[in-house]
């Protein structure tokens, strides 16, 4: 089925050309918001488990202390996103949005494969500029399915996966303790494990552990699954006396109601 | 020098119990020269939700108007007024539309849903929505509003309280921040109506 023709869909690029001038003048352009991430994903004996960190970065400054880094994709299936922020959330979605209409159309769960494809083909035909480095899983009719995705749109089916700077750090707890046949206990305290040394040992990293258990027909979304980093409450009050800051109610303007119209009956 | 800081600016939204408030600085500069001391940088979406927009001035101002059109089709074609989150992916679809020649603006928004609920989120310059229920931060100062803010701010707030609290924050980021300042305002949204105040700040 051919989507239907919107003439307005699609990028825009009408402010490419100024802002070229501006970076040609010296401006430089602003850096978007990273979720430089951990995100992890292992099979295990029953399905899938996804992982992931919860902060985004903007530079050196953490924008967002407990982001959401494990997307929705279809009842089946779950994302992990780690790169620029802005991509990972859209093309996420969108993708989502079409598993939607294919599963309708096909009157079918969709296939683990199918969204796969889908986002290789996306990310391929940005050449890398779209910056999403995912992690999908989810359990379809063949079974549980772990796949990641890099920006430029190679994929790999992996039994246990991590990916964002804090990939080594939770590679490193994987090529010791995973298994075939991992319970479901088991997982995700590897699956959490794994997530924390990135929490830890990179800066890119940081919060909350979120956890995602796709099974057969059903997921278990662990959002704030472990929380080792809880801020304690603050000691001292700030708060300022009523009256503290000056300031002034602005003028609202003339209001045009009947009393103030201008007299016209003669 | 990144077009982020040309213009300058420092905006701020807090969340209290019942109510928002949101509050920017009413610089306009061009570089190190001042240009304007009161240019409007928050502006009203609907009767209960503001739009704060830090970053290139003249992308303020085209996108308050885009923003205005798109809200204003809304109405008419869904004949209710928009909701805060509605708005914000509103915000974030514009955005990211031009993901690869963005406009160079950070928004905030903050407002009341229909059942009264703080709403409060900002953006990067593409769209990627970052909800909070605390406060969120823009501008050139925003190093020092986060410092400020995670100092001050704290939870369940009076319309009265957060005045003073989002009032001190701001006030006491600009004066250490040299592209923001000249001034301020302040909205406080609550159930019963928006509260504006202009604030006297530091005029250097």
């Amino acid at each position: 089925m051919a989507p239907p023709a919107d003439t307005n869909a699609g990028f825009k690029f009408d402010n490419v050309k100024r802002n070229q001038l501006l970076s040609d003048k010296g401006y430089n352009l602003p850096r978007a918001t990273k979720t430089g991430t951990t995100i992890v994903g292992i099979i295990y004996k029953d399905g899938v488990i996804l992982g992931a960190d919860t902060r985004a970065t903007n530079g050196p400054i953490v924008s967002d202390k407990n982001c959401r880094k494990i997307h929705y994709l279809a009842p089946n299936m779950y994302c992990c996103g780690a790169g620029t922020a802005a991509d990972t959330d859209s093309t996420t979605n969108m993708i989502s949005s079409q598993l939607a209409l294919h599963s309708l159309n096909t009157g079918r769960e969709a296939r683990v494969v199918t969204a796969m494809t889908m986002l290789k083909q996306y990310l391929f035909r940005y050449q890398g500029h779209v910056g999403a480095a995912l992690v999908l899983g989810g359990y379809d009719t063949s079974g549980p399915h772990l796949f990641t995705i890099h920006p430029h749109g190679s994929t790999s089916e992996l039994p246990f996966t991590t990916m964002g700077s804090g990939s080594l750090a939770a590679m490193s707890v994987f090529e010791s303790r995973w298994r075939s046949g991992l319970s479901r206990d088991e997982g995700v305290e590897l699956v959490k494990d794994a997530i924390e040394a990135g929490i830890f040992n990179d800066l890119g990293s940081g919060s909350n552990v979120d956890v995602c258990v796709i099974t057969r027909g059903n997921v278990e979304y662990l959002r704030g699954y472990s929380t080792p980093n809880e801020r304690v409450p603050k000691e001292q009050s700030y708060r300022f006396a009523r009256g503290t800051t000056e300031f002034i109610v602005p003028r609202t303007a003339p209001s045009n109601d009947e009393s103030s119209a201008m007299d016209v009956s003669a | 020098m990144s077009i982020m800081q040309f213009n300058g600016s420092a905006i701020v939204a807090m969340v209290g119990k019942d109510c928002v408030a949101i509050a920017a600085d009413k610089r306009l500069g061009q570089r190190a020269l001042t240009v304007s001391t009161d240019f409007q940088k928050v502006f009203p979406i609907t009767e209960r939700t503001y739009i704060g927009l830090a970053g290139l001035a003249t992308d303020v101002k085209t996108l308050h108007d885009r923003f205005r059109m798109r809200v204003n089709l809304y109405k008419h074609r869904e004949e209710r007024t928009i909701e805060p989150k509605t708005f914000a992916h509103l915000v974030s679809h514009m955005l990211y539309e031009r993901r690869f020649g963005p406009y160079f603006v950070e928004p905030v928004i903050a407002g009341l849903d229909k059942n009264n609920r703080p709403f409060v989120c900002n953006m990067d310059l593409i769209g990627c929505i970052n909800y909070t229920d605390d406060f969120v931060v823009a501008g050139t100062a925003d190093n020092n509003l986060f410092g400020m803010c995670e100092s001050l701010w704290e939870p369940d707030l009076g319309p009265e309280e957060l005045f003073e609290t989002i009032s001190q924050s701001l006030l006491n980021a600009v004066d250490r921040d040299a592209m923001s300042g000249w001034g301020a305002v302040v909205h406080i949204i609550t159930p019963d109506g928006i509260i504006e105040r202009e604030l006297k700040g530091r005029m250097d």
